[in-house]
């Protein structure tokens, strides 16, 4: 499971709101195609990541029994280029929860000062299924995911309780 | 908000179609069809639903918007058609739609066509008790 767009949490305040962390570095292989010689954070990377942290918050606030999936990017603004370096803080907040479905509100932080806006529309699509049927087990959030969030630490070193 | 006139209702409905479909507001008339004139995907009800829940302080339970377990009733449901029952059982579970032009032929797959900015409009009153 590589296809993790955040490093840690900062903030994890179940069913409200969480802050994730992304260190952008030019390890990271796709900085050097976007683009040559000119390195800076795609912006659907950064919707990834906020899609990513948000995604997870609606589902801890159902105790992951739900598979969370992205169903419409509402809105995505984006103020300035990221480049190498940078640290960026996607800040979620969930705006509605239902059965069926849930909406969040994020902002994209870079050096406390606001970079973005992606806001998210998510399905629990076990309760959207128009007739069809998806497999049982949670592809969303599967043991391995479960085990990976597992590790993350916040700032205070203390294991999140996810 | 059970003091809210047709046309303040309307107003919100529009704002609410333009932020979640990006269309102009000019295109949010009453008889425009959301599939076909708006563009709406099935997801975007789920996001429809959502914003009117928050405007209006109402609660849209599912199936009363859009009454699948009807379309899906094998007692309603003949040939891919609603028969006569099928009909009058869509039209109480809906009485905030225009029927009209869908009962003349009944098809399962025409039933996007009676999803008017018009009937959400309806619907919305009917739910404040206007």
């Amino acid at each position: 499971m590589r296809w993790i767009w955040f490093d840690r949490f900062e903030e994890f305040d179940s069913g409200k709101r969480a802050v994730a962390v992304k260190n952008v570095t030019l390890a990271e292989d796709h900085l050097h195609d976007h683009f040559p010689g000119f390195p800076i954070m795609p912006a659907s990377l950064m919707i990834e990541g906020m899609a990513q942290t948000a995604g997870i918050l609606v589902g801890e606030a159902r105790q992951f029994s739900e598979k969370v999936i992205l169903a419409k990017v509402k809105r995505a603004a984006f103020e300035a280029l990221v480049r190498p370096g940078d640290q960026l803080r996607y800040v979620a907040e969930i705006e509605q929860l239902t059965d069926s479905a849930a909406t969040t509100l994020g902002k994209i932080e870079l050096d406390g000062a606001p970079l973005g806006e992606v806001d998210i529309v998510f399905s629990h699509i076990d309760q959207n299924m128009s007739g069809l049927a998806f497999p049982e087990e949670n592809f969303v959030f599967t043991e391995e995911f479960m085990n990976l969030l597992r590790t993350y630490r916040p700032a205070g070193r203390q294991k999140v309780s996810l | 908000m059970p003091t809210m006139t047709k046309d303040e209702i309307f107003e919100k409905v529009q704002e609410t179609l333009v932020d979640a479909l990006s269309v102009d507001d000019d295109e949010v008339t009453e008889t425009a069809r959301l599939q076909e004139d708006l563009g709406a995907e099935s997801i975007d009800f789920l996001d429809i639903a959502f914003q009117l829940e928050k405007t209006f302080g109402i609660k849209i339970p599912q199936e009363e918007l859009f009454p699948r377990q009807i379309l899906s009733n094998p007692d309603y449901v003949v040939d891919k058609k609603l028969n006569e029952a099928g009909v009058a059982a869509l039209k109480a579970a809906m009485p905030h739609a225009d029927l009209s032009e869908f009962e003349k032929d009944p098809v399962i797959d025409n039933i996007a066509e009676v999803f008017t900015v018009g009937t959400i409009v309806r619907y919305v009153q009917a739910k404040l008790g206007g």
